[in-house]
Parts: structure tokens; sequence; C-alpha cells
């Protein structure tokens, strides 16, 4: 009795955590051998780490419906171990085409190449990767980190020279503290990476200095008590936050507030994204601008697939567009947004 | 001199010294790490206040799982229902816009900690009436929970604009430090009550030793066992009300992330073996604040991000080792040898 009962709990037990460990809420649809002409995609996303997040994968999602193409969702869970399955799963089903947003930048040959020999194309989307072979992906499609982190500090050069705003602790440089993405992503890499070039670039590199630079790992959590760290050891010095995405801003500006400074007023805000969080806080005055990193990239994401297996020739980098909103727009763009 | 000595035996010594030796390398390398302000609107401000404020959740969860672990049991599973926790207070509460609450906000949080119990429960079921191992048992909830969270918050990070949410976390006007803080205490002192005023810690502690004998002992072991994970659950909702709270939003994915993982290690730096048996409260208490120390250390001394996690796992290795019985026994034995060669080599040279 006893041993028929631990089975049916093993049992239970297995498809519980099976179901809910990949989180994976899969589209309508069968899942191996499309049928017809019908094209089935294998995607694997992140995680829902933020407003942003959901909204590319909603992009995706509505525009797989909208094009007729077969969405085989899954969701990473912050874990490159769970994407490396997912992308072995979509292979063993056979599916026609796959597309990931990788996690991090490397750790992607071996699987990719399995997808090569599988003679299944694959696209790169949102996020960058690192390999040894650059024919193992078809596309790279996204948003251009890099010219992100230069729209931001061309945008805080100008706003510093238009609002002849003077260094709080009374010396020639403005201090900068900075919160990066979570390490080793390409987002966190390149947005640095064009954030600090730019500034050596500058005319006016010498009124800069970066204070400190620490993760925040992408999320509001640790954004807030990285901020928070900061602004202990240099609580009258800083000038201005430049956050690698809103949500760490939006931790941050609470901590801010908590230290009894004024966000977006003592200390300057720059963060990229464009969540509706970020524009909240601007209406509010307590963030400054906001560099969107379009997330909308469902259409074509689903245009570059069709090309690929018609076997068109794409470009290998595809961008998306995207915009400058600073916070005296934020009120008429707020209604606008669509994340 | 009586006083430090006994000290000195006791089983808190270790613990509060990693401590101490953490804080005086603080103090010595961070500037301004001691220094308290009392901001304008009367709030003591500072590191150290920083350091008990993160470490609130963290505290409460060891006090969970400090229980578990006396049994010899294992909860893998508290940092999942801190985000399903998480999760029910900020649904109920809701993220709209314009700072109305949906639900009161005492009964959302009042469904948020019964819905940790009611997890807790769950566990305690499975090991307690089903004898399934405690590390298998919590690990289906451990996967699963973040996937209910995930349902509940529909993939979204709810952030609630609603005022008061932040209260909980943050400074109620006139008091000098953050709710969560008194939280925390309470929950110790609740603890603390249940440890001098009842038997539970003996029984707790029985159960953990030898449950056949605790049972022959008359001790209830199955009920033992249950409450015990379903106090954890409780703990664990209660975490999760604060570190929503913190950042006013659920955010399903990270919420409690590898919390489980220093809630244990923070009951084993508090001189609890993991084979169960006698427990300290105290030291897990201590052993919270020595994990939250030092990761605000790291970010005081600026780390770089990629090497945190390398100088976090060397600074945890160093503070085992200093508690390690067997490690001071290793160095006693070794400083024995030492002093034999010396004094065998001083026998040599007189001949």
């Amino acid at each position: 009795m006893k041993k028929i009962l631990a089975l049916v709990l093993t049992v239970m037990m297995m498809t519980v955590a099976a179901g809910c460990g990949g989180g994976a809420t899969k589209s309508s649809g069968s899942g191996s051998g499309s049928g017809g002409k019908q094209i089935t995609m294998g995607f694997s996303q992140i995680g829902a780490e933020s407003e942003w997040r959901t909204a590319n994968t909603e992009s995706i999602k509505k525009a797989a419906e909208a094009a007729g193409i077969n969405l085989q969702f899954s969701d990473a869970q912050q874990k490159q171990e769970n994407q490396i399955k997912a992308i072995r799963s979509f292979i063993a089903q056979g599916v026609d085409i796959i597309a990931f947003v990788p996690i991090v930048e490397t750790g992607w040959d071996t699987v990719l190449k399995e997808a090569k020999d599988a003679k299944i194309p694959v696209i790169v989307v949102d996020r960058d990767v690192k390999l040894s072979d650059d024919s193992l992906y078809a596309a790279k499609l996204g948003t251009d980190s890099l010219s992100e982190g230069k729209k931001v500090f061309d945008w805080i050069d100008s706003y510093m020279t238009k609002e002849n705003k003077k260094p709080r602790d009374g010396g020639s440089q403005f201090n900068i503290v900075i919160l990066e993405g979570t390490v080793g992503s390409s987002v966190a890499i390149r947005r640095q990476e064009g954030f600090k070039t730019e500034m050596e670039a500058s005319q006016n590199a010498s009124k800069y200095n970066i204070l400190a630079s620490q993760t925040g790992e992408f999320t509001r959590q640790k954004g807030q008590e990285v901020m928070e760290s900061f602004l202990k050891s240099n609580r009258d010095k800083i000038d201005i936050l430049f956050a690698h995405n809103d949500d760490m801003a939006l931790g941050a500006i609470q901590a801010i507030e908590a230290a009894g400074l004024r966000p977006g007023k003592d200390i300057t805000i720059v963060s990229v994204d464009g969540v509706k969080g970020i524009f909240q806080a601007m209406i509010e005055g307590k963030a400054n601008c906001t560099i969107e990193c379009n997330p909308l990239q469902g259409d074509l994401l689903m245009e570059t697939a069709k090309k690929v297996l018609a076997g068109e020739k794409v470009e290998k980098l595809v961008y998306v567009d995207e915009g400058i909103f600073p916070a005296d727009v934020a009120e008429k763009t707020l209604p606008e947004r669509k994340y | 001199m009586k006083s430090l000595k006994r000290f000195a035996g006791s089983s808190l010594f270790l613990p509060v010294v990693s401590l101490l030796v953490l804080l005086l390398f603080n103090a010595c390398f961070v500037d301004g790490f001691l220094s308290l302000q009392v901001t304008e609107d009367g709030r003591l401000y500072g590191r150290l206040i920083d350091i008990l404020t993160r470490s609130s959740s963290l505290i409460i969860l060891a006090l969970g799982m400090t229980f578990v672990i006396a049994t010899s049991g294992i909860d893998i599973s508290v940092g999942a229902v801190v985000a399903i926790s998480a999760a029910v207070v900020c649904m109920l509460i809701g993220g709209r816009g314009d700072g109305v609450a949906e639900t009161p906000m005492a009964l959302a949080m009042l469904a948020s900690v019964c819905v940790g119990i009611l997890c807790g429960a769950w566990n305690g079921l499975l090991v307690a009436k089903f004898k399934i191992q405690a590390v298998v048992a919590t690990l289906i909830l451990m996967t699963a929970g973040r996937g209910v969270a995930q349902l509940l918050t529909e993939g979204q990070i709810i952030t609630v604009y609603y005022k008061p949410f932040a209260y909980i976390s943050g400074v109620l006007p006139g008091m000098p430090l953050p709710t969560n803080l008194f939280i925390a205490l309470l929950m110790v002192l609740l603890v603390v009550f249940l440890m001098k005023r009842t038997s539970i810690g003996l029984f707790v502690q029985s159960v953990g030793i030898n449950p056949t004998a605790a049972r022959f002992a008359g001790i209830n072991v199955t009920l033992v066992l249950f409450l015990v994970y379903a106090f954890s659950g409780f703990c664990a909702g209660v975490s999760g009300l604060i570190e929503s709270s913190l950042i006013r939003a659920a955010d399903a994915n990270n919420a409690g992330l590898n919390m489980e993982m220093d809630a244990i290690l923070a009951v084993a730096l508090g001189g609890t073996l993991l084979s169960g048996g006698k427990f300290y409260v105290g030291g897990s208490v201590i052993g919270a604040v020595t994990i939250q120390t030092l990761t605000t250390t790291m970010y005081a001394l600026g780390v770089s991000a990629d090497q945190l996690p390398v100088v976090k796992a060397i600074a945890v290795v160093v503070i085992c080792l200093i508690q390690s019985k067997k490690a001071q026994d290793m160095f006693d034995r070794f400083k024995a040898r030492r002093a034999k060669k010396h004094a065998g080599g001083k026998a040599v040279d007189a001949l």
C-alpha cells in the first residue's frame, strides 16, 4: 500500500516539477513536425526579468500569430542551461527555425553546432553572442547597445551644458556612478563600452569622472541595494547616475530618496530601455531621460525568419529603430507606450 | 573575566567572533562605516542600518530554517515561497497607477502570509506524513514555486503604487528605524519565547537526534515535523512581504532568488549542525547578519562585478574554517607537532 502511494506521489511530483520547472507557456498548435507549409519556430526567451522583456515576448508572440507561424515558446528563467536544454529540445522536435535571446555571450558553440548539423537555421535575437564560427547563425537581430551607450553620454553632456549644472562637491568634474547589467551579458558590455568610448572621445571628457561602477544585475532589488552602497560612500559627490536599464534606475530612485536627496535634481538619472515605469518617474520629475531600446522586434523577426527559410539573402546584422525620450516629453509619450 | 571565559566556551562565541572580525575589517578599510547620522525627518542613516535592514528577511528565513535543520531536515523551497508570497501580496493590492489598493493592505498581507504557511504545510505533509526525504520533498516547491509565482503575476513585474505598502520595509513617519527591522525583532522574540516558555525546542531537538527514541518518549514526531516545516513556510511568507515592499514590486524571477542557500549558510555559520540535534537560534541570526555584512563589504570596497562571487566565496570559506572544529584540531595538532619537532631538534643539538 505504502509503495503504491509512494509511486503515485513520485509520479505526481515529477509532473508538477516538470510542468512548472520550465515555466513554459506553450502557444497553440501541435509540437513536432509542423503539418503542411506552416512554419514552426522554436523560441527561447530568457525569462520575465522586466516589463521590457515582457513587451518583447508579447511582440514576438503576436507577430508569430499574425504571420501564421507556429511558435514554440520556452522561458529559460534566467538560466543558460535552461536555454541550451530548450534549444536541444527544439532540435529534437525538428522545428523549422530556432530563434533565441542569449542570456550571456559565450558558451553557445556546441549547441548551435548541433542545430547546424540538423540543418535548422538560427536567428539570434536582441542580445549578442560570441562564436568561433559566424556561420552558426543566419542573422542577428536586435538593438544596437553600443549606440545606446553613446546616446546616453551625448544626452548627459548636452543636458549638463544646457542646464548649466555644477558639480555638487564644488570640484571641476561631474561624478558619475554606473549600475551595470548582468555580468557577461552583451547588453551590459556594449552599453558600458559605448558610454566609455563616447566619453573618452568627447571634447568635454575632462569634465566627467566615473566614480564607481558595479553590477545591479538588471533587477530593481540589486539596483537599489548597490545604489544604497554608492550613496553611503559618496552621498555628496554623485552628480549623475547611468543605469544600464530602467528597472535598476527605478530601484536606485528609491535608494536616493531614502538618502534624503532628490532624484532627477540632485542626481541626474539616465537609463536605457524606455519602460512605462520610468516614464511615470520622469513625469514625477524623478528621472531625466531614457534611451529607448525597442523591444517590439516580433515583426522584424518573423519577416527575417521567412526570408531565411525562403533562402533569400539577409543582412547578418539587423537593427530596429530607437529613440531618445527626455523627461519633458514623458507626459505626452506615456499613453502611446506599448510597454 | 569569568563571564568572558564562559562566553568563549559558549556556542555563540565563534559566530560572534567571525562577525566582529568582519566588522573590524570594515571599520578599518571602509570610510565612514560605523558612522550614523540622523536625517531631517528623524531617521537613522548609515551602513550599519543598511546591513540590518537588508538582513532582516534573511534573519527571518534563518529562524525557520534553524528548526527545520534541527530536525535533521532541510527546506530548499523558501526562496520560491518568498516569490509566491511577494506575488500574492502585490497581486492583491494591485499595480494601479493611481495608488489605490484593490484589496485592503492588511488583508493582502494576511493572505500572503497564509499562502506561505500553506506552502510550508505542503512540505510538512510530504516530509512528516509521507516520509519523503526533505531535500526531495522541498525540491518540488523550489522548482514549481517560481512557476506558480509567475502564473500569479502573469510573468509581469507588478509595481505597487499604493503608498502605505512601502512602510513594511520602509520607515513609518516618526520612527527612527525601518519597520522590517522591528518585524525581524518580533519574530526573533517570538521564537525565543517559544524556546524559553514551552518545551517545543526540546521536542525539536530530540526529534533531530533520534526520532525513534523521541517517539517512544511520547513525542508526536509527525506533528513536530509538520509544524516545523509549516513554521518555515510562515517565515518565508513574512520574508516575501519584506522583499516585495523593499522594491514595491513583485518580481517572480528574482524575489528571494538563492535565498534558501543563504538561509542554510546562515544556520551553518551559526553553529547548528546540518545533521540535526542541538541548534542555536542566536547563532543563526548572527550568521544571517554576517552574510549581509559580507555583501555590503564587497559593494563598499568596490570589488568589481565579475570578481564578486569569487571574493565572496573565499570569505565564506575562511569564515567556515574559523568555525570548524576539525580545522581547529588540525591547527592545534600542527602546532603541537612543530613544538615537538622543535624540542626534538634541541635535544639533538644537546647531544
